[in-house]
């Protein structure tokens, strides 16, 4: 063994700090050993589906409170469904990572309009958004809106407004951006799907 | 998918080309694990960089990006040569004798029928020579000159294995390696999955890369087959549920191609698309064409679609031309756009050449995007220092931004890449105001359909006679919108071949889309999810694990369409006679009434073997495709094309003809055409991918994502690393014909020069992710150096091979 | 038998024995290297299920990040590139605490019970007794242990004790999407170590084996290798690793010699860390044995 004099007073000093402080009865505390509570033991678990990729993994996810009338539930953990039979409890990084997503600090959480030339953002209500988005909406197809081509064929057309359309909304959700979005006349239409 | 995930452990070889399953989808890569673990099967990869999945293979071959259908071409030629083909399978369930129309040429790198000036085919003479009855001519001995199986030998024999070295850049006895791999499965007791993504569909030949692939697994007799197949590991949670109910423009929901300006009225539009069986005695199942288009036009427009009115086939916008997210761009960058919705997509990062992405977006009059987080594109107009140098003061774009909730804050379902549809419950609130995609949508259309009713406009009739009848118009719930995409009886449905017996009441939910039916008596807002939600209740939220057959079919998991069928085209799992070629995998058999197993049958139940009901169901011919007819835009049989961006003066294969360099078919705009950039300028061939740490452009706001993966790179090898004097760690800029991006010099043993006919060519490897808005550092949009080209099938940009140079920053 | 008990088998700086009547079964980790494809879902689950977030870094130059382990970052991948026979391996290690039988850093400890081993192999520190002297850090033969810049207090994998006291697994284990991470009794996990073993042998790998180092008395996390006879390889893993002499001789010859000899230095530690807390106590004690070897 190797053992300069310097290091061994250094080693005899520092032990004994801990160990006298003992021998004397002034423990800092009783050194009895805890571990940290399970931290899920009442809180709600509700079934979800990772929305990351095709995967789709089972997840479990867990909250604060019982869905009493009076909490709102906070979302505290996040891991992996282990019925779901393709990833039997497992998670990615991203997937492991998802609490951060529900939580982001870049979470939208009102309805915003950027005027034209403007260089900043304006908090507006739902009903103004609506109603401004769906003004340009409107004038935009009766403007535009093509009902035969010009061979004479009935083709019912809105072209120059355009909808790219979520991968990561629910099938419902998808459903119904479709059929309004066909029955507004649009062909300007895509998905993630493509890239 | 054809298979479905945990399926993948069912394989003895798993063939990893065109996609990185380890790192883009580690949880499902698991079963490629468990499938090494528990059958001893081995893992090739195939792939320009050594990554993650190759981390863990029994074999690695390199190729050069954009190369790999010489490769496949030579494994094709590989199979044929060494006569390595599951000879009964191909007989019996392919195209192989079928005879091909004597037009039909290929010289030069050209197909016959190429009009240089439209860059397309006329695509007559790519088709089968017919008898009297219309049906194929076949050659059963594989004999005539003009059967595929000649054709295809002929074709391939060019793909030799010094030929695709020097293409791929792939050492020969690599190539060689990997192709004893794949042959051992021809045997009928053996297979391999594939497993391929956008390493493959972002090429200007990405359809036909898929094609190589679709060609070998007839040839080795693996489709049909459990552990076998060929699987696409799709991107987003629920993209394949969203090209389902096709949110793009060419087709309606369930892959019904929409109508165009050709097709002038309803019984034209259908007569179209309701093919006519090309051998006798087929299922062709499409030829249901008109009972899946009536009932979804019941679903949209109830009465108001009916015998009168050609069930409401004015309604349906035409298509008047390509509408793609390129085409989209490339008229929003002319100023022929004036809005534009981007529902959880941010095109400033995931469509190509940011430049033109942003400058399209400022000539728009109103932007609207709805998502949960804080895009890019909806600050495209907000200077971000160097990341984002624009003026906001010049963009006159009004932008408005809708915050929507996340999967943890919405009830629904999503369908996975194994055609899973599973049902998800919400655990809370979404933050502040955030409300779900379906109200948005709701409000947008009820204040719509209000002001038309107000004030009239255009054409509004659609608007006013679209079904509605959710309980709370506002709030369409998810619960009432599957039942609706389902579709139920509108009257008792009847058996054709008794009408006394009745197969669903008015008013029930249908169990299958074989009770859809074209006289508008059915409703269905999309027949591949019939059944999803039956008279039994939702069958998406299924939830029993079990998994009788060990094959890890689990069939009362959640509900998988068609029909809850796990493994698509099933039939070829068994021979002619109806055994399984593998008994110890058996997922389907004839049991001597009827088809039995381990899943739903993918043919008639009670086709007896001996009636040659041929498996592939959806095609006309009732076999698989070795040469596809005229169904591709860019050839019936796969031919190597260099990128649009090539490091090479010509096509090794075609060096004399200028035309047959790129993509002979494939679009391009005029302003893209010039925005290529030449290898004089750019000599390194950038690849663009995912990292395992993180999600496209969404966990940059994710802290934990954040602090594992913090920073933009390029990855680059340790020799041109060296040429350019940048250590690893370096700030390093890279350039393309379309701007520059600045990272982090990733210097690794894992990416290597190859030797390409002669020619050194390097790689530089460029992950996404990155991007001016996030909680990672601030970077630059990897998509501002991509070429705004596709594939000419599905007009996918060629993200996987373009050119740049590299120098210190 | 219960895999959760956490009945305690010995406790830093503490000479009361334990109780050992109740006999409950050792647990272990094993990291199968050769499942493992480095995707870091283990270093997010820790990370989230503990409650910590490391500083969001920068890219240097590799693909590890955290680029160390640290007080808010337990555990973290090694990635090593192995150019051998022609024949590139990328190899892969997730790295932390290995919850040594032996454990160096309890040995080494002078806070009664900030440390404590548990009968079933956890290796855990109690933050509310560590006075952040340091010497686990040098008491550990793998590197691990690291004191917090803002609390100066001793950190490392727990192996989620809270999880295991209700029979879960860890949360790395749970997560890892490749079963790369197994989870059982350490008799299991050598059983399964032995089956991956021999198929890697199948697959050409002559030399693979278990890594339960003896020096240490084994761990409970234990590592599957294709080259087991070159741990270093994985990004320096100690080929024979032992408790430092330091420690060693500490708990040996010299902790009664100096119990006697050095009173004073010990009273001048406790009201330090009576009035000051506990940096100034290693700080302190440093100063005094500087100045002893000057004299």
């Amino acid at each position: 063994m190797n053992v300069t004099r310097r290091q061994f007073f250094r080693v005899c000093a520092a032990g004994l700090g801990g160990s006298s402080i003992a021998m004397m009865g002034f423990s800092p505390t009783a050194a009895l050993a805890e571990v940290r509570t399970f931290k899920l033991a009442r809180a709600t678990e509700t079934r979800n589906t990772c929305p990351y990729c095709s995967v789709s993994c089972g997840l479990l996810i867990y909250s604060t409170g019982d869905k009493s009338k009076n909490s709102q539930a906070e979302i505290i953990h996040i891991e992996g469904d282990p019925d779901n039979p393709v990833n039997r409890g497992s998670l990615c990084p991203k997937g492991a990572g998802l609490r951060d997503m529900v939580q982001s600090p870049n979470r939208l959480k009102w309805p915003e309009v950027r005027e034209a030339g403007s260089t900043e953002w304006k908090k507006i209500s739902w009903n103004e958004a609506i109603d401004r988005i769906t003004k340009h909406m409107k004038a935009d197809r009766d403007a535009n809106f093509m009902t035969q081509n010009k061979d004479g064929v009935t083709v019912n057309r809105w072209p120059t407004t355009g909808f790219l359309a979520s991968s990561a909304a629910c099938n419902e959700a998808g459903y119904l951006s479709v059929k309004v979005l066909r029955s507004l006349g649009m062909t300007t239409l895509d998905t993630q799907a493509r890239i | 998918m054809t298979n479905h995930w945990v399926d993948i452990k069912n394989a003895d070889l798993v063939l990893v080309m065109g996609g990185n399953p380890a790192e883009a989808h580690p949880v499902g890569f698991k079963w490629v694990i468990e499938a090494k673990k528990n059958r001893k099967a081995k893992l090739v990869v195939v792939d320009p960089r050594f990554n993650r999945t190759a981390s863990v293979a029994d074999f690695y071959a390199p190729l050069r990006s954009g190369s790999d259908i010489a490769f496949l071409g030579g494994v094709i030629n590989y199979l044929l040569s060494n006569d390595k083909i599951h000879h009964d399978y191909v007989k019996a369930y392919t195209n192989a004798g079928f005879l091909i129309d004597d037009g039909f040429k290929f010289e030069d790198g050209i197909f016959s029928g190429y009009n240089e000036e439209k860059r397309s085919y006329d695509r007559s003479t790519w088709k089968y020579q017919l008898d009297k009855d219309g049906f194929a001519k076949v050659d059963d001995t594989w004999q005539d000159p003009r059967c595929v199986y000649q054709l295809m030998k002929a074709h391939y024999a060019r793909y030799t294995p010094d030929m695709v070295a020097k293409v791929c850049g792939t050492p020969k006895d690599a190539f060689l390696k990997v192709c004893e791999y794949i042959a051992e499965t021809a045997a009928p007791n053996k297979t391999m999955t594939n497993l391929y993504a956008l390493g493959w569909t972002e090429h200007s030949v990405g359809s036909q890369n898929i094609r190589c692939m679709a060609i070998i697994q007839l040839l080795l007799g693996n489709m049909g087959m459990a552990g076998g197949g060929i699987n696409a590991l799709r991107g987003h949670a629920n993209v394949q549920g969203i090209t389902d109910f096709c949110l793009y423009a060419q087709n309606l929901p369930g892959y019904l191609s929409a109508p165009t300006d050709a097709d002038v009225n309803r019984q034209a539009y259908l007569d179209k698309r309701t093919p006519k069986p090309l051998r006798p005695g087929q299922m062709n199942f499409p030829q249901n064409f008109p009972k899946w288009h009536t009932s979804l036009m019941k679903a949209w427009y109830g009465d108001a679609a009916n015998k009168d009115n050609d069930f409401a086939y004015e309604y349906l916008p035409k298509l008047g031309g390509a509408s793609d997210v390129l085409a989209t761009f490339e008229a929003m960058y002319h100023g022929k756009m004036n809005g534009f919705f981007c529902q959880g997509f941010n095109p400033l990062g995931s469509v190509a050449n940011k430049r033109k992405v942003s400058d399209g977006l400022s000539r728009l009059k109103y932007l609207v995007v709805i998502d949960p987080l804080a895009t890019d594109t909806s600050e495209f107009w907000k200077p971000h220092g160097e990341f984002n140098e624009v003026d906001p003061a010049k963009i006159q774009t009004e932008v408005f931004r809708l915050p929507s909730t996340l999967f943890a804050e919405q009830t629904g379902s999503f369908t996975n890449s194994g055609r899973v549809i599973q049902w998800h419950w919400k655990a809370a609130d979404g933050p502040g105001e955030a409300k779900d995609d379906t109200e948005i949508m709701a409000a947008l259309f009820l204040k719509l359909k209000e002001m038309y009713a107000k004030d009239g406009g255009a054409f509004p009739e659609p608007l006013q006679k679209l079904t509605w009848a959710y309980r709370q118009p506002a709030k369409p719930a998810p619960e009432e919108l599957l039942m609706e995409i389902n579709g139920k009886a509108l009257a008792d449905v009847t058996d054709p071949k008794d009408p006394t017996k009745v197969l669903a009441k008015a008013g029930d939910q249908l169990g299958t889309f074989a009770h859809l039916r074209d006289d508008g008596t059915t409703s269905c807002g999309n027949w591949i999810y019939c059944g999803s939600w039956s008279q039994a209740g939702n069958n998406t939220a299924k939830r029993d694990p079990a998994d009788p057959s060990g094959l890890g079919q689990t069939p009362n998991w959640g509900y998988a369409w068609p029909v809850n069928r796990r493994i698509l085209y099933n039939r070829a799992s068994c021979d002619l006679s109806g055994k399984p070629w593998d008994p110890k995998r058996t997922v389907l058999k004839w049991t001597g009434e009827k088809w039995g197993g381990n899943d739903v049958p993918d043919m008639r139940p009670d086709a007896k073997p001996e009636e040659n009901v041929m498996p592939f169901i959806m095609n006309p011919e009732g076999v698989g495709r070795l040469f596809s007819r005229e169904l591709m835009a860019d050839g019936p049989m796969p031919e190597h094309y260099e990128p649009f961006e090539t490091p090479l003066d010509a096509n090794p294969m075609h060096p004399k003809n200028p035309k047959a360099t790129s993509n002979p078919a494939a679009r391009v705009y005029k302003g893209d055409m010039e925005a290529f950039g030449k290898a004089k300028d750019f000599p390194y061939v950038a690849t663009t991918y995912r990292l395992t740490e993180h999600f496209h452009y969404w966990t940059k706001h994710s802290k934990l994502n954040a602090i594992v993966q913090p920073e933009q790179f390029v990855e680059i090898g340790e020799e041109l690393a060296k040429e350019k004097g940048i250590a690893a760690g370096d700030r390093v800029k890279v350039r393309s014909n379309r701007g520059f991006i600045k990272a982090v010099a990733v210097v690794t043993k894992r990416i290597k020069a190859f030797d390409v006919d002669g020619k050194k060519v390097h790689t530089v490897g460029i992950p996404i992710h990155y991007g001016f808005k996030g909680v990672t550092k601030p970077g630059f949009i990897t998509n501002t150096l991509t070429p705004a080209v596709g594939d000419a099938n599905t007009q996918t940009p060629e993200y996987k091979a373009f050119l740049v140079n590299i120098e210190k920053a | 038998m219960a895999l959760q008990s956490l009945d305690i088998k010995q406790r830093s700086a503490t000479t009361t024995p334990t109780p050992q009547a109740r006999q409950t079964v050792e647990i272990a980790k094993l990291i199968d290297v050769s499942s493992c494809i480095g995707c870091k879902a283990c270093t997010v689950a820790c990370m989230e299920w503990n409650d910590i977030r490391e500083e969001v870094g920068t890219c240097s130059g590799v693909y590890d990040n955290p680029v160390n382990l640290s007080e808010n970052a337990w555990t973290t991948m090694r990635f090593s590139e192995v150019e051998q026979n022609g024949k590139l391996e990328w190899l892969i290690r997730k790295d932390g605490c290995m919850h040594c039988s032996d454990p160096g850093c309890l040995k080494s400890c002078p806070a009664p019970g900030a440390i404590v081993q548990y009968a079933n192999g956890i290796v855990d520190f109690h933050q509310e007794n560590c006075i952040g002297c340091g010497y686990c850090v040098t008491g550990c033969p793998f590197n691990v242990p690291r004191i917090s810049k803002t609390d100066s207090k001793a950190y490392k994998c727990t192996f989620c004790s809270d999880r295991i006291a209700v029979n879960q697994a860890p949360a790395c284990a749970k997560a890892c999407p490749t079963g790369a991470i197994q989870f059982g009794s350490k008799a299991d996990m050598k059983d399964y170590a032995a089956k991956r073993i021999a198929d890697l042998n199948e697959r050409g790998f002559d030399k693979a084996g278990l890594y339960d180092p003896e020096g240490v008395g084994g761990t409970h996390v234990m590592y599957v290798l294709h080259h087991a006879d070159k741990p270093s390889l994985y990004a320096g893993l100690p080929e024979n690793p032992g408790i430092s002499p330091l420690v060693s001789l500490w708990k040996g010859a010299a902790k009664p010699l100096a119990t006697a000899a050095l009173g004073l230095v010990a009273l001048g530690s406790l009201f330090h860390y009576v009035m000051k807390g506990p940096n100034e106590v290693s700080k302190e004690t440093e100063k005094e044995v500087e100045e002893e070897d000057k004299a």
